[in-house]
């Protein structure tokens, strides 16, 4: 099984249900994109930097949040920059900041399981209109076992083309992958139907 | 939704997964890195029809929502989904289900042109107006500017194009999943 991103806690936060933080994801969302001035975006952004510690997490995890989308900030701000001042500059920066970070502390202090259960629940009203919860579950347990099982069928294949010089054709990859995959697929679902689920 | 059906929407959502466990090529001269994630949506459209395909990439969207790493370069969670690039996130289930609908409609007189036209149009041209859109808002910049920024990007997008054609064509010969009349 895949290990998600949680880091697990005792902080508030972590306790916190985890449709009470989506919710407050959302508002925070929405809300900084609803202020037009730098300073008080500035401030969102050092509260949620703050919970960062308050939840147990050191710089190192801070930084591992924002690094991926860091030189994308210094782009934005040099636009910013280039087209109006370093005010509307700060304003982009804080505010994809505080999205981001105050989103990725959300995904550390939540269990996968708990996203899961929630997601579950908040398909339930859905059913009038033809979603099954049941069969959304099952799709999410099989797309888990998927990944090995497709990751070691890809590198039984590869090892067969480079045998016949193909391996560095991606088409002679993805092919063979595809359609062992899809007969692999249709004996699961026979299984699946065989033990009546439905 | 068959039995059948929730398995190849489970078996693509996981294809896209491990599509993004190549390490990423980065392009001569413009240094742009091309991941082979982003087949993922072109091949669930273009093998599994427009609902099969939408609902394989929301399926795998979902996942790296509630925290797992299956993002290219291990990322994942809320902060991915709702930032920077995010558009092209859900950009991606809706190319998948567009390139889906246009396979569909060929289905049955389906050639290299048409295939790769479909392919290119939702796994390009809608894919590029959904996330360059939402770039636009988040940065403060205008629709043309964030255009301007992606375009280095195509190349990657262009060689993609051409290995899900040829890879939805070879599938659709030995392997078909779609049996619309059109």
């Amino acid at each position: 099984m895949i290990a998600g991103l949680y880091i697990d806690g005792q902080s508030a936060l972590h306790r916190a249900a985890a449709g009470a933080k989506i919710l407050a994801m959302v508002a925070l969302g929405t809300g900084v994109f609803l202020i037009p001035d730098w300073p008080v975006v500035a401030f969102v952004l050092a509260t949620v930097l703050l919970l960062y510690p308050a939840s147990g997490f050191g710089p190192r995890i801070m930084w591992a949040q924002i690094k991926p989308i860091l030189w994308l900030l210094m782009i934005f701000f040099a636009v910013q920059l280039w087209l109006n001042d370093w005010q509307a500059g700060m304003l982009v920066v804080t505010r994809i900041a505080a999205i981001v970070m105050f989103a990725s502390l959300v995904t550390l202090t939540t269990k996968t399981s708990d996203l899961l259960a929630s997601l579950e629940r908040a398909m339930q009203p859905l059913r009038p209109i033809g979603v099954n919860p049941e069969k959304v579950s099952l799709a999410i347990s099989m797309v888990l076992r998927f990944i090995p099982v497709i990751s070691t069928v890809a590198s039984e294949i590869r090892d067969a083309q480079r045998a016949r010089g193909l391996d560095r054709s991606i088409v002679a990859m993805v092919v063979p992958l595809i359609i062992r995959t899809l007969k692999m697929a249709d004996d699961v679902a026979d299984a699946i139907d065989a033990r009546s689920f439905d | 939704m068959k039995t059948k059906d929730i398995v190849y929407v489970a078996l693509f959502a996981a294809l896209t997964a491990v599509l993004g466990l190549f390490p990423p090529i980065t392009l001569p001269v413009t240094g742009v890195p091309v991941t082979a994630q982003s087949l993922g949506p072109m091949l669930a459209g273009a093998i599994l029809g427009a609902r099969r395909g939408g609902l394989s990439i929301v399926l795998f969207l979902v996942l790296v929502a509630v925290g797992l790493p299956l993002l290219s370069g291990g990322r994942g969670g809320f902060g991915v989904m709702i930032g920077v690039t995010g558009g092209f996130m859900f950009g991606w289930a809706i190319s998948a289900f567009v390139i889906g609908l246009l396979i569909e409609k060929f289905w049955n007189r389906l050639n290299v042109f048409n295939a790769a036209l479909s392919i290119a149009f939702g796994g390009i041209v809608v894919l590029y107006a959904i996330g360059n859109a939402w770039v636009a808002v988040v940065a403060e910049i205008s629709y043309w500017q964030a255009t301007v920024g992606a375009a280095p990007f195509l190349i990657g997008d262009a060689i993609k194009v051409a290995i899900a054609t040829a890879a939805c064509l070879a599938v659709r010969r030995a392997y078909p999943l779609i049996s619309k009349a059109g």
